[in-house]
């Protein structure tokens, strides 16, 4: 669909990003240690941290990709919330009190604390790389897909605008602006989710005003030709000619009979009754020729209750095939176990000054994150029937949803979208910034540094990143940001959760069984993903029954397969020097 | 087990840590092998599906503010 430039919206959007980026400068005037750069000096109010907990992990996917998922394909999205949440049970009750005891500045310093290896460095350097690498393309995708309606310019230009301001925020001002930008960010969203929340409540639920002409309903079929010329319906493409919006109630229950509206409705009563009504969803079918790709979108009627039970994204889940099966549970272990792995979610336990204030910042991160996944059932939800869907664009329905109360909402949350994926990339950023100058140059390759260069070494990191970000944010503007999530939780899992646990818990863990743990973990989970049917049939182009690997997300297999590995090397390796391992 | 000689969790963080697996667990139990009873309606004419869901999100916070509240004087 094209959009309408709104000058609300670029007004909304330009106070957001001047506002963050200034405050960053203002943050960064102050003189500059390392502690400072990479750990906001370690004296981050807890509460502050814990709603920076939020603005760091409410990512794109969060907000942009669970949403979209949910208004197409219905309860599915839901599942990805519930998945996300849950991880933080991990991080509370398991590793936020002692990752802060352990650590410095990086997730490496803690999983090597007792050890002073080379290898763990290297290898949870190369892991915090790779992991973030994989968070930070859905990042960037989101970002240019919410500037394609908000300011009518291109994809790239959206990506490439991220980039900069990410890499402006993050060195000025390191972590202690990162931190703020997360908090600003953390708090908006959820607030301003709950308005949405509550307009949406308001609304209640509405048949479509123009069902009884049955031109609502009318296949629409977009062509882009070999030329680049997009047509729909065989025509040109233009403000006049476009996609029609889509996504409506076409009947509510019997208990609304003669009305076209329910009016207002309470959480639990708008669940019941887009249970008992029947729902438009658009289906695409996806046609090759040479003339070009033709893709038809076809009006289904839905029943409600079909669409708020599991299995409408998640095929497998009523395809009875037990490798599909395995796919769903590997994702959602993988989502239960990543949280609690993410470097950029890590290296926040080093902002606060002890392992209480870890612990009480973990308890308020939750309380905003559940707050935050219990709106998107409604937004998603809201975005299903609100009749302003674009059929092309998944990761659009929360900002789409916000136009159809009024544009100025819609400017407000698209801004907001916008400084969620600021705050997460900047989280990103940090986490690759601190594993290239503190863990690689300094610690691996023993480059003496001063307490400035370390600043200055990882000011550059974090420059290099920002392109890479910006390049991969540009090459994967295709997919939809909640997949390609599933893949960072999946490697950080892997690789990295097993070594945390088992130096939690297991005293003959040795420096040797880390390394090759987080080696393999990460490894193995990176060669399930490359040979998997998704990534066949996504990334390739290639027939998904080409794949090698029986199921898509590799978590249910690499995750055992990074403790199964530390292990058997720990046990044969000499057991760590009790004098040494002690902390 | 958290060993003696390092900073780890607490008993009670690694108990209330087992209860939500099991919850968590059992929801994934359910999707994946009896899905027929995510579509009963137990309470409020909402699905199992969401009334579970919903309910893994606010057991979340339920059980983190117990640990809070049990933890403060730490």
């Amino acid at each position: 669909m094209l959009y309408e430039t709104s000058p609300t919206a670029i007004l909304i959007f330009a106070a957001f990003v001047i506002g963050v980026v200034g405050l960053s400068f203002f943050l960064g005037r102050k003189g500059q240690s390392a502690k400072a750069y990479y750990a906001a000096h370690g004296e981050v109010h807890w509460f502050v941290n814990g709603i920076a907990f939020a603005g760091d992990y409410l990512s794109a996917a969060s907000f942009l990709g669970i949403c979209g998922m949910i208004a197409f394909h219905g309860y599915d999205g839901f599942l990805y919330s519930i998945g996300f949440l849950a991880g933080w049970i991990v991080a509370l009750f398991v590793i936020a009190e002692p990752i802060k005891a352990l650590g410095r500045f990086t997730f490496a310093d803690a999983l090597d604390s007792r050890f002073n290896s080379r290898g763990i460095k290297l290898a949870v350097a190369i892991s915090t790389l790779v992991v973030s690498v994989f968070y930070l393309i859905p990042q960037m995708v989101g970002a240019g897909d919410l500037i394609v309606p908000l300011l009518g310019l291109p994809h790239w230009v959206g990506v490439v605008l991220v980039g900069v301001a990410v890499t402006l925020i993050v060195v000025t001002a390191g972590m202690v602006s990162t931190t703020w930008v997360q908090f600003i960010k953390g708090s908006l969203l959820v607030f301003f989710c709950g308005i949405l929340v509550a307009l949406i409540l308001n609304r209640g639920l509405v048949v479509d005003a123009g069902r009884d002409s049955g031109a609502n309903l009318a296949p629409q079929v977009r062509t882009v030709r070999p030329d680049g010329l997009v047509l729909v319906d065989g025509s040109p493409q233009s403000r006049e000619h476009d996609l029609r919006p889509v996504g409506t109630i076409a009947s509510l229950p019997a208990r609304f009979a003669g009305k076209k509206s329910t009016g207002p409705l309470g959480p639990l009563e708008y669940l019941s009754a887009l249970e008992d009504s029947t729902i438009v969803t658009w289906s695409p079918t996806k046609r090759v020729d040479a003339e070009g790709t033709h893709v038809s979108y076809t009006a289904v009627e839905r029943k409600g209750a079909d669409l708020l039970k599991p299995g409408g994204y998640f095929k497998g889940l009523t395809s009875g095939k037990l490798a599909d099966r395995l796919d769903f549970a590997s994702l959602m272990l993988a989502l239960f176990c990543g949280t609690a792995s993410l470097p950029h979610i890590l290296i926040r336990y080093y902002t606060v000054k002890d392992a209480a204030a870890a612990r009480k910042s973990t308890v308020v991160g939750i309380a905003a994150i559940g707050a935050f996944y219990l709106l998107t059932l409604f937004l998603g939800l809201g975005a299903m029937t609100s009749g302003a869907l674009d059929p092309t664009s998944s990761n659009m329905a929360a900002p789409l949803l916000a136009k159809s109360f009024s544009t100025t909402l819609f400017a407000i949350i698209s801004a907001i979208a916008f400084t969620t994926v600021l705050g997460t990339v900047s989280g990103l950023i940090m986490a690759g910034s601190g594993a290239v100058a503190h863990d690689l140059l300094e610690n691996v390759f023993g480059i003496a540094m001063t307490d400035h260069e370390k600043v200055r070494y990882g000011k550059l990191a974090a420059v290099v990143l920002g392109i890479v970000a910006m390049a991969l944010g540009i090459l994967f503007r295709s997919f939809n940001v909640s997949f390609l999530v599933g893949w960072a939780f999946n490697i950080a899992a892997s690789a990295n959760l097993p070594s945390l646990v088992m130096l939690l818990f297991w005293p003959r863990t040795t420096k040797q069984g880390i390394t090759a743990s987080v080696t393999v973990g990460m490894l193995a989970a990176l060669a399930w993903i490359l040979l998997s049917a998704d990534t066949y049939e996504k990334v390739y182009g290639w027939s998904r029954d080409a794949s090698v690997v029986p199921f898509s997300q590799p978590g249910l297999v690499t995750i055992p397969l990074g403790f199964l590995v530390l292990v058997v090397v720990s046990l044969l390796t000499p057991p760590p020097d009790r004098a040494v391992s002690r902390p | 087990m958290t060993r003696p000689d390092q900073p780890g969790s607490s008993r009670l963080g690694l108990g209330l840590f087992w209860v939500y697996v099991l919850l968590y667990g059992g929801f994934m139990g359910i999707v994946l092998f009896y899905p027929d009873l995510l579509s009963i309606r137990p309470l409020g004419g909402v699905n199992l599906a969401i009334l579970y869901g919903l309910g893994l999100i606010a057991g979340a916070l339920l059980l983190a503010v117990v640990y809070m509240v049990a933890r403060s004087d730490r």
